[in-house]
């Protein structure tokens, strides 16, 4: 069995007393709680947090852990000789245990006397993964593997962490932030309790033209100040394949063209826009000929993009 | 290898009250409160038998997490809950900004 810091996990002396250990609890559990924390692991910090809680809260545990004595973070060991007859309730074979697992299992001095070893039904735990996955992936629909650890239980009662791999089909019309359910694929519910569910988080790669809200897309679109101008017919890309779009003359930079219906799918049918963001590229001018045209526009043009700068000026 | 289908917790999918006490694991005593402190919202509250918009499960496992993992009373999770929903509209507002700046608010 693989030691773990409990008293290191909560920041906490080994001479703490309840007070402090609750006190480090919350303190911590506000930071990593994964509802409110934004910080990177918080899922996993949380877990651990909660199970050197549940073992460090409950006297009789923390005791049963003390006597395991102090060793580093991960590595193997042994409890003392006769340590689980007296807390644990009876022999077994630690060797490929988990000790929040084992525990969990300490209810009351008999090991799974009350829970896990009963008659009441437990539902299984629920899990939360985030997939990661392409617009490309969200546009057509897409499967993704997912590997979980979850605990499976032995004749005895005890957990045994196994990774389970399965692959999950995400239909067309996910987007960034939406949620999935796959029913029962959490861990296993006992006594007749439902399994636990595994839910999907749904985050979208950044990509490389296209910006994404809800089903909706958003992508620059760069024209050369005549095209802006004098107006013009351009290809541009969707995730759905390329579609030409009409610039209408005296176009100016930020306006919003909309594409209907090329956004990404929606669940229920239907789809979203493509939004098409002018910008006016600035040419880097290095012909003769170039310049000497821009200058004449120049001379020729009566245009001041800063007349309303005058016109409060001189109020 | 079997390939498993995922539903959607969607607007267009219900569930009724029963349903989403048993997934959120909220018990129905607790389920109502959220619905009295205004948290939660079935979609017709005068029918006999309620039932909520499927994405309203993730606030409801939210709500019970708190709950548990805070010792908070029904108070404290409505108040906690309400702070987190006004944060995920904002989030979503924002990310919504973003994808309208050109280059995507990168600078």
């Amino acid at each position: 069995m693989k030691y773990k810091d409990y008293y290191g996990v909560m920041g906490v002396d080994r001479k703490a007393s309840a007070e402090e250990i609750k006190n480090a609890y919350r303190k911590l559990a506000r930071k990593y709680h994964p509802d409110v924390s934004k910080e990177k692991d918080a899922e996993e910090k949380f877990k651990e947090l909660g199970e050197a809680y549940e073992t460090l809260k409950d006297p009789e545990k923390r005791a049963a852990y003390d006597q395991l004595g102090s060793h580093r973070p991960g590595q193997e060991f042994q409890p003392p000789p006769g340590w689980e007859r007296q807390f644990g309730g009876g022999s077994f074979s630690f060797d490929d245990l988990d000790l929040g697992d084992l525990f969990a299992g300490i209810t009351g001095g008999m090991h799974r006397a009350g829970r896990r070893g009963g008659k009441v039904p437990i539902p299984g735990e629920d899990y939360e993964v985030t997939a990661h996955i392409t617009l490309e992936d969200a546009y057509r629909g897409t499967e993704v593997d997912l590997e979980l650890t979850v605990p499976e239980y032995d004749e005895s009662g005890f957990a045994h962490r196994v990774r389970r791999a399965f692959k999950a089909r995400i239909p067309k019309g996910a987007t960034d932030g939406q949620r999935l359910r796959l029913a029962g694929k959490g861990g296993k519910g006992l006594n007749g309790g439902r399994d636990g569910d595994l839910y999907l988080n749904i985050a979208l790669h950044p990509h490389r033209l296209f910006r994404a809200s809800g089903h909706d897309l958003y992508l620059d679109l760069p024209l050369a100040p005549w095209e802006a101008v004098l107006g013009t017919s351009v290809q541009v890309p969707t995730p759905g394949g390329a579609v030409r779009l009409k610039i209408p003359p005296g176009t100016h930079a930020g306006r919003h063209l909309r594409i209907a219906g090329r956004g990404l799918p929606k669940p229920h049918g239907g789809e979203g826009d493509l939004f098409a963001i002018v910008q006016v590229a600035v040419p880097t001018v290095t012909s003769e000929r170039e310049r000497a045209l821009f200058k004449e526009l120049a001379e020729a043009s009566t245009f001041n993009p800063r007349g309303h700068f005058e016109q409060e000026a001189a109020k | 290898m079997k390939i498993e289908q995922a539903m959607w917790l969607h607007e267009r999918h219900e569930l009724a009250l029963e349903e989403l006490c048993e997934l959120s694991g909220l018990s129905e005593t607790e389920l109502r409160e959220l619905v009295d402190y205004g948290v939660l919202a079935p979609v017709d509250s005068d029918a006999r038998h309620w039932s909520f918009r499927a994405d309203r499960l993730v606030l409801a496992r939210s709500a019970r997490r708190l709950r548990r993992d805070f010792d908070l009373d029904p108070h404290g999770v409505a108040l906690v809950v309400t702070l987190l929903e006004r944060l995920r509209d904002l989030e979503d507002e924002l990310r919504d900004l973003r994808a309208r700046l050109p280059g995507g608010g990168a600078g």
